[in-house]
């Protein structure tokens, strides 16, 4: 790109009135380069004017200093140019006003003893931006090379019909892969269902057969049963799936890494990295490496988790007193296989089973928990089974003894027509026990709403274990990924396949894999068909982006991505390990490949890198540390006793918007602040702090989003990592004698913003006592 | 950042509601390509979540989501934002809508700065609706300090003297009293109603004396004296004398779960109480809390945890039973209420600082019909017909849920809404 540059600057919204700007103006116009002045650049005439030097093809690489980047985006928005702003206004003479930091006199400018700190830092940010227009560039967007629109759905229950139908009505092509030999899931074995639609209030026989129908008429739904994925290979819009029939053993089989206990040898010492990947091959014997493609693979563009779940196992579980082992005390699942059969009949003997106890909390009067995995669905399931007995037998009574009713939203209505059904008696209580009663069984319940402790006799005794996710026991999606097999950090969840972020519920750690139904939390059916339609929503759009070369949420739309300068990679596999989407794979020599439309361009792999071989278009580590560079640090050869000069990198996410905030509502800190927005905190390069202490700059703040389990990162594991490495800095630090102190991390969420300036100013402090960077002026 | 949204499909979509319902089924149809209006009735986008300081199970802030989002807006050309504007009428088809709006006249156009000098100067006030009327503001301001446009807004009810001083202190000719109200056709082929809920109102429980006892609450007035720019900056103090209450009352299901107000469960109450719980003793590490409830609804495995972390508080205690009746302390202005423990049977009268009722939430199209052809459930909720199509509603107009359901729902009504565009 042949970089016209220009620099235009706002007067307006008080920046004329707090800045020299004429001393401003002399920054570019020193370098050569054309400074407008406009005293309202947002305004049509402002706009127009910069617009006619686009057209007239005097700019196409422009400075506005004016206003924050998060406003009037609209306004001064121009194709094909390169536009850096400049926040003169939110970032600068708003936050710190005249009355605070007085102009300075003529002499006083002339003294070595006076400085203005607010035209220190509008300068510095001129020069900044004007270094980073140098440093970057306009994207060119990535395609796969071979490329396919195709959705494979993993699951042919309801939820994963019902995203196939919905995918196919959108006018996509499907594949619906279902390991057993028959369509329908857990729905297909009912006996009858909770319902879907209003009025909520009966049982309806399953909508599953209807949906089989359904998906009949359509010859864009490729259905295949006793079939499983081997492997899922490649990314987005480039998916190379292997099938195979389930129970078989084949070479494209996907690695799983080493397990933890592995990874030592005999004396618990760990592998080397040469020994552990011999006993990784060992491991996966008979399975080739992700990075084999095979050749007999279909293409995909995106992928619908949608595998569901399986009963809980309650064996293993210590609920003694709930008598598990007597033939007629079955779980919620045994009790439904009954009722599919016929009328409810009692294992052991065979006889109607017309008193029926449902039990939904296995904690006896120590907790009031449901079983585990249950979440509200087995409360609805004991209303529906309860139904079942009074059904079959006239005389039937069921009880449910429950701590609290789930029935939220509109199932409360399921929840009103079934208490009053004659036959079904429901009381909150805790049960202590069950135990054989000659040919019958006893059941004891203290702290019941009857005012008395309850022993009830019962033919059968049901109780509401939870609905487990099938990713507990397998990965399900086989991800030929570096990383490993399954999504990362499910454990946060139990094991559910689910995304971190309320208000994001599709963006799970794997771009371009959708997770819904039960597999993600427990879900009625009605829960799980709505889910079905967001994931194929979600599949849809990842296609539609990843054939644009645009990524997807969170920074949808940007079409850069991680170029690699692999001359200089010594293949220590720091990105391939953290990147928090698995978009790196690595070859046996440990040189990663990227895979593009996997990639949520966080750069998380340019902060990783310690060669520093990684950019992208527009934000290298060049066009970050050329900025650290052009701050200036005055030292005792300018002034007696120079300002300090502190460097913040600021995650763009939730920390710049605060700042923003803090701005807007004129509140001051400390000028002598350097803020670069950064994407994540996880793209922060040590350099860049190495840069700024190596320059004399006192100290360095990274401000970013909260991680940990209830991380707010929207790059999931971004903040954790900077902080990670600024511990680490620590020690680099010590050997240069400069003190941990002046590094520091701090997390703020976008609320906080009125905490800010005093996090600020009180890291200016504590690097205040410490003196000023030794390293200054030399 | 550089984006390419050149859209390789056809077809537009109306979103009407700019809530996170309507902001997510607006962007993820836009994000595959499709045009979108977006519709809001107020002067800023963001709904019902942005009354709030935390969401529950993470407590994280709304204004986190809501700021991707934005910029998500900011980003995609496809998206038009509308605020300040209502539906006036919908006719036609599945496919082929031609929807009326309605843009009410905000007096200050888009040179606005947000500066604040016209707030500063003038001297009308008005009753603060962000924050359920407990404060005033100036009839020139901003709708809360997140607000998406940032500008401010002049209510109609400004007097003359102040409309004069106002115009005079905008530096950037940013008020226009001459701006009127503007009626425009858009041609749609489907419409999205995420037009949200309102909290049902109290006054209607007789028995729980809301609106005749100063101490007596609404979990949304406690959101917003818990949100740091509510009417009490953070801080939750009682009403009758800002004093800091030692001893609070939940009383759940205030209005939900009741033949005689609304039939059916909220979904969000008892979440929000507990998620309240951990507001006050963030406060008030003393703080005694009672939570008066029919069943405590904290369904999933996040949830869970979140009960469970709160069941080891020693100073928070569960008792199964409503609260049946209250009546004011007249010399504290302290609260009696009266309440069945179920279990035990016996009747608890209880004297606390401030009671707190977790009102339910009603549809909003129940009570500000949308002139469009939908169908409802007895309640208000619009009921979703896929067969029919072209219309659908997303979020808490469809049924009451939490913000992730309501993302999930709004996700999937994007696409419905595409289907119909696609079938045409």
């Amino acid at each position: 790109m042949d970089k016209k540059y220009g620099v235009y600057i706002c007067t307006g919204c008080g920046i004329g009135d707090t800045l020299d700007i004429e001393d401003l103006v002399e920054i570019p116009e020193e370098e050569g380069i054309n400074c407008t002045t406009h005293p309202c650049l947002c305004s049509k005439e402002g706009a127009a004017l910069i617009q006619k030097d686009v057209d007239e093809g005097k700019v196409n690489a422009m400075v506005i200093g004016a206003c924050s980047r998060r406003v009037n985006f609209d306004v001064f928005r121009f194709d094909n140019c390169l536009v850096e702003r400049v926040n003169l206004r939110e970032g600068v003479v708003w936050p710190h006003s005249r009355e605070t930091y007085p102009a300075l006199t003529q002499e006083q400018k002339d003294d070595e003893e006076h400085f203005d700190r607010i035209q220190m830092k509008a300068e510095d940010y001129l020069k900044m931006g004007m270094i980073r227009l140098e440093k970057v560039k306009l994207p060119t967007p990535y395609t796969p090379e071979s490329f396919s629109k195709k959705i494979l759905v993993l699951g042919g229950g309801i939820t994963g019909m019902a995203a196939a139908l919905d995918a196919a009505k959108t006018g996509y092509d499907v594949t619906l892969v279902e390991k057993t030999d028959a369509l329908g899931g857990y729905a297909a074995k009912l006996r009858s269902q909770m319902p879907v639609s209003a009025p909520f209030e009966t049982l309806q026989a399953p909508v599953v057969d209807k949906m089989i129908q359904e998906l009949e008429g359509y010859p864009t739904i490729d259905v295949r049963t006793n079939c499983e994925v081997a492997r899922i290979a490649g990314q987005p819009g480039e998916f190379t799936v292997t099938f195979k029939k389930p129970g078989e053993r084949i070479p494209f089989d996907v690695p799983f890494p080493l397990p933890e206990e592995m990874m030592v040898d005999e004396t618990g010492k760990e592998l080397g990295p040469e020994a552990a990947h011999e006993k990784f091959l060992e491991y996966n014997e008979g399975r080739l490496d992700i990075l084999k493609l095979d050749p007999e693979g279909e293409l995909y563009g995106a992928v619908i988790l949608a595998a569901g779940w399986r009963p809980a196992d309650l064996s293993k579980e210590n609920y003694a007193h709930l008598g598990l082992d007597l033939p007629d005390v079955v779980t919620n699942h045994e009790f439904e296989m009954l009722a599919a059969q016929g009328k409810i009949v009692r294992p052991s003997d065979g006889k109607p089973a017309k008193n029926v106890v449902f039990i939904q909390s296995p904690g006896k009067d120590e907790d009031d928990a449901d079983f585990d995995y249950a979440g509200s669905v087995t409360s609805q399931v004991a209303l529906k089974q309860a139904r079942y007995v009074t059904e079959d037998y006239t005389d039937g009574r069921a009880y449910v003894i429950y701590q609290h009713m789930r029935t939220p939203g509109l199932q409360e209505y399921f929840y009103k027509s079934m208490q009053q059904e004659d036959g079904i008696f429901m009381t909150k209580g805790a049960v202590t026990g069950v135990e054989t009663q000659g040919d019958n069984l006893a059941v004891t319940a203290v702290n019941t709403l009857l005012g008395e402790n309850l022993a009830l006799k019962a033919d059968m005794v049901v109780v509401a274990a939870g609905m487990v996710p099938v990713t507990k026991d397998d990965p399900v999606v086989n991800l030929a990924y570096r990383q490993g097999p399954g999504f990362r950090d499910n454990d946060i969840f139990g094991q559910y396949a689910d995304s971190n972020f309320i208000c994001f519920p599709y963006e799970t750690q794997r771009t371009g894999i959708y997770a819904a139904g039960a597999i993600r939390r427990a879900m009625t059916i009605e829960e799980s068909i709505e889910d079905a339609t967001g994931a194929a929503l979600k599949a849809i759009q990842c296609v539609e982006s990843a054939n644009r070369g645009m990524a997807v949420h969170p920074r949808s739309g940007d079409m850069t991505f991680p170029e690699f300068f692999f001359q200089r990679c010594t293949q220590c596999k720091r990105c391939t390990v953290e990147c928090p989407f698995g978009a790196l794979d690595d070859d046996e020599k440990g040189t990663p490949k990227a895979n593009h439309t996997r990639c949520r361009r966080c750069g998380t792999c340019m902060g990783a890198c310690p060669e520093r071989i990684i950019s992208f278009a527009d934000y290298t580590i060049d066009s970050i540390g050329s900025q650290v560079k052009a701050v200036g640090v005055p030292s005792e050869d300018d002034f007696d006793e120079p300002p300090l000069r502190f460097l913040a990198l600021i995650c763009e996410n939730d920390a710049f918007p605060a700042l923003d905030m803090v701005g807007l509502n004129r509140m001051d800190y400390s000028p002598d602040v350097r803020f670069i927005p950064v994407r994540c905190l996880g793209s922060v390069n040590v350099i860049w702090i190495k840069d700024a202490l190596a320059q004399g700059m006192d100290g360095v703040i990274l401000i970013g989003c909260k991680h940990g389990d209830d991380y707010q990162c929207h790059m999931v594991k971004g903040s954790e990592l900077a902080e990670l490495r600024v511990k680490k800095i620590g020690d680099a630090l010590s050997s240069l004698a400069l003190e941990e102190e002046r590094v520091a991390f701090v997390e703020v969420a976008i609320d906080e913003y009125d905490k800010l300036p005093k996090i600020i100013n009180d890291f200016v402090e504590e690097v205040d006592a410490l003196g000023p960077n030794p390293f200054k002026g030399f | 950042m550089t984006t390419n949204n050149s859209a390789p499909v056809s077809g537009s979509i109306m979103v009407v509601g700019g809530g996170i319902s309507g902001l997510t089924t607006a962007l993820e149809a836009a994000e595959v390509g499709y045009e979108v209006f977006l519709i809001e009735k107020e002067a800023s986008l963001g709904g019902r979540v942005s009354q709030l300081k935390h969401y529950f199970p993470k407590l994280c802030p709304p204004t986190c989501g809501l700021e991707i989002n934005y910029r998500r807006i900011k980003d995609n050309k496809n998206i038009k934002v509308f605020t300040m504007t209502e539906v006036q009428n919908v006719a036609g088809t599945p496919g082929d809508y031609t929807v009326t709006v309605k843009t009410a006249p905000r007096y200050v156009n888009e040179n606005c700065t947000a500066c604040g000098e016209c707030a500063s100067v003038c001297e009308t006030e008005i009753s603060n609706e962000f924050n359920f009327g407990m404060d005033r503001r100036k009839a020139a301001y901003l709708p809360h300090n997140l607000a998406f446009p940032m500008r401010y807004v002049i209510d109609p009810s400004m007097g003359t003297d102040d409309r004069d001083k106002v115009k005079e202190a905008c530096k950037y000719d940013a008020v226009d009293f001459d701006m009127e109200e503007k009626t425009i056709d858009l041609k749609v082929g489907a419409v999205v109603w995420s037009t949200g809920w309102q909290p049902y109102d109290a006054t209607r429980i007789d028995n729980l004396g809301f609106g005749r006892y100063q101490n007596i609450i609404t979990n949304m007035m406690l959101e917003r004296m818990a949100s740091s720019n509510g009417p009490t900056l953070g801080q939750i103090v009682r009403p009758s004398d800002d004093k800091a209450p030692a001893t609070i009352a939940f009383a759940q299901c205030a209005g939900s779960r009741d033949e005689n107000h609304l039939p059916y469960c909220s979904y969000i109450c008892c979440m929000a109480s507990l998620k309240h719980a951990t507001y006050l003793r963030e406060q008030y590490p003393d703080a005694k809390i009672t939570i008066y409830y029919i069943d405590l609804r904290a369904p999933g495995l996040k949830y869970e945890k979140f009960y469970a972390k709160l069941k080891e508080d020693e100073n928070i205690f569960f008792i199964k039973g409503k609260v049946a009746e209250v009546s004011e302390d007249e010399t504290t202005g302290n609260i009696d209420l009266v309440a069945e423990d179920t279990i035990t049977g016996d009747k608890i009268r209880q004297n606390v600082d401030l009671l707190v009722l977790a009102t339910g939430m009603q549809p909003t199209a129940a009570i500000d019909k949308p002139a469009a052809d939908l169908n409802y459930d007895a309640e208000g909720f619009i009921v979703n017909d896929f067969s029919k199509g072209g219309m659908f509603a997303a979020g808490c107009a469809n049924k009451p849920a939490d913000v992730v359901t309501s993302n999930q729902n709004a996700t999937g009504m994007a696409l419905k809404a595409i289907q119909t565009l696609v079938r045409r």
